[in-house]
């Protein structure tokens, strides 16, 4: 009996819910579910054996492992620096705070293909940074996960952040005043509660950096099984007139996206079920 | 042919003349500066002749990224790309373009042309003469990827056909030179004018494999104290070719105009604009007038690769002698 009286009480306090699913549905069809299976549609022009033989191919199989081994590193390298700043962000005052508030935000706004220059001609052996290091930065790998670690930086700080800046300090508070030290109740109090937030940003700078084209393509130096990433290849196909072929490895990086997006959102449930529990 | 001349010039009869006509030419990225002047000129010309005046628009980028967005819907009234191969792609789809457009103007309808030399650091400290320098141990090349680039086609065929008159066509030997070669390539750029950037700005590598047009442009972009252009004893005759984008103009009833913006390319105050931006004129009273920019060289062209198809297929499509330079396979 509650239950149907919530519900209909619902209703009547938010009205339109036909009328914005409706348009939710529409509008989610237009812009992701019909370019998406455009993308299957064209794939399926090819034979299964001509798709493996597309998708398996060594120099495509060496760009998978290269794509999303960088990719992870710089998601990874994403959650605990992170992390770090949404911390300093939050925690502390001084001076140009909202300045450097703002600056997260720009790989954001940055054109990629402008991120992509910038980068390079800092880390390229003669720029300013590249050449402290005895190393090549840009044109290796190492340039690649800098150019990712870039672009992915402002979903770990802005998912972190908000959930920070509500944390109540009372429960810190009722952590020390048990005895607990500061690093257990940052490990034992904090740092769960950040858990879900974490594994957000770091989903979402992970799979943002399997499909980035634009900034890579300048420092990566392209050398096919050493530096080629996998949107490259796609590019290749494409400037074939390849256009199945194209699609058939974006399908496998599409389908790859997805199942990360879906098993973080089922560790985060189950992490949410272990710490509400 | 000759239906859309005639409807174009119904269209002209119902008293166009006084109206802007807009052109839309979609070219390739280094033919930026070319084009700048070739439009000024021309507009000037064709006011003066016919009391029209004629918007120009250029839209520059990769030739095969050019050529699908043509493919794809852009209104492009000509296309003045890198390479027939991707012409003849629009020419297949869509019946955009007639396919015997190659046949439409003189020379193969390229107009100008270029070829493939080297630009190396001043005083050439490496010593690079030739393609069989390129190979040696301890040089580092700068050149694009072929398969994302198509003036890098170009610099792979002009490679592949000195190997082949030096191994007088064998194979093995051919692919072996090819692959030393590449593999002495430090950075593969997506496009020409990264490649470009990445050996000048970033000085990385001893030698830039470059049209020529591009050499230049380096030289006097960033001066004769930094770089040397060095002409290899063999190398390729680069035609990047022009057409109208027939069912285009059609229907904008362009076709007219966009015929005579094409045809000015051949005029003599075309191909001299064609050689102040270092390409090569087809004319040959202007080509002499030229000569100390454009020295004597053996140049092979794409028809000793059987056309632009045959080259594609054997050369760069998946699975061609360009992939397996980079198979660990039979290496």
């Amino acid at each position: 009996m509650t239950t149907t009286f919530l519900r209909k009480k619902k209703l009547t306090i938010l009205p339109g819910f036909k009328l914005s699913l409706g348009f939710t549905l529409l509008y989610l069809s237009i812009l992701v579910l019909l370019p998406l299976s455009m993308l299957f549609w064209n794939t399926m022009q090819l034979s299964w054996h001509d798709f493996m033989k597309t998708i398996t191919d060594t120099r495509v199989v060496a760009s998978y492992k290269l794509t999303f081994g960088t990719s992870f590193v710089a998601a990874i390298i994403n959650v605990v620096f992170g992390t770090m700043i949404a911390w300093v962000l939050i925690r502390y005052d001084f001076v140009g705070k909202r300045l450097m508030d703002g600056l997260v935000d720009l790989p954001f706004a940055l054109p990629t293909a402008v991120a992509g220059i910038a980068l390079t001609t800092i880390y390229a052996p003669n720029g300013w940074i590249g050449n402290l290091f005895p190393f090549k930065i840009a044109f290796t790998p190492l340039g690649i996960i800098i150019a990712l670690t870039f672009i992915g930086l402002p979903f770990v700080v802005r998912t972190v952040q908000p959930v920070l800046q509500n944390f109540s300090s009372e429960s810190e508070e009722a952590s020390a005043s048990l005895g607990a030290s500061r690093w257990q109740t940052f490990t034992k109090v904090i740092f769960p509660e950040l858990i879900p937030a974490i594994l957000t940003g770091f989903t979402l700078a992970f799979s943002r950096a399997l499909g980035e084209y634009g900034s890579v393509v300048f420092i990566a130096g392209n050398m096919p099984m050493k530096t080629e990433i996998t949107p490259l290849l796609i590019m290749t196909k494409l400037e074939q007139y390849d256009y199945t072929g194209a699609t058939a490895i974006a399908i496998v990086l599409l389908v790859s996206s997805f199942v990360i997006l879906l098993v973080m959102n089922i560790i985060q449930w189950l992490v949410n079920r272990k710490f509400s529990a | 042919m000759v239906i859309s001349g005639c409807s174009s010039s119904d269209q002209k009869g119902s008293g166009s003349t006084d109206k802007t006509i807009n052109l839309l030419n979609v070219s390739y990225d280094p033919t930026r500066e070319l084009y700048e002047e070739i439009n000024k000129s021309f507009t000037k010309e064709w006011k003066e002749k016919t009391g029209q005046t004629v918007k120009i628009q250029q839209s520059h980028g990769g030739s095969g990224k050019q050529g699908r967005a043509v493919i794809d819907g852009l209104q492009a009234d000509v296309v003045t790309l890198a390479l027939a191969y991707d012409i003849d792609e629009i020419a297949a789809n869509r019946n955009l373009i007639n396919k015997e457009w190659q046949k439409e103007l003189p020379d193969h309808s390229s107009p100008y042309t270029s070829t493939i030399v080297f630009l190396v650091r001043k005083g050439n400290p490496k010593h690079i003469q030739d393609w069989d320098d390129l190979v040696k141990k301890n040089i580092s090349v700068i050149t694009p990827n072929p398969k994302t680039s198509g003036g890098a086609r170009w610099n792979y065929l002009a490679a592949w056909g000195y190997a082949d008159r030096k191994y007088h066509g064998d194979q093995t030997k051919i692919k072996d030179f090819m692959k030393k070669l590449y593999n002495n390539v430090e950075v593969l750029d997506s496009g020409a004018r990264g490649s470009t950037t990445t050996f000048t700005e970033r000085q990385i590598g001893d030698v830039l494999i470059a049209w020529e047009n591009e050499a230049y442009l380096s030289l006097k972009e960033l001066g004769k104290d930094n770089f040397e252009i060095i002409t290899p004893s063999l190398s390729i005759l680069a035609e990047p070719p022009v057409a109208v984008v027939d069912k285009n103009a059609n229907a904008k009833g362009t076709e007219k105009v966009a015929k005579a913006y094409l045809d000015y390319l051949y005029t003599d105050e075309g191909q001299e604009i064609a050689a102040e931006n270092y390409y090569r004129p087809r004319n040959k009273k202007i080509l002499k007038e030229h000569t100390k920019q454009f020295p004597n060289l053996k140049l092979m062209t794409i028809d000793d690769f059987g056309g632009w198809q045959k080259a594609q297929k054997e050369h760069f499509s998946d699975g061609g002698t360009f992939d397996s330079i980079y198979t660990p396979k039979n290496q």
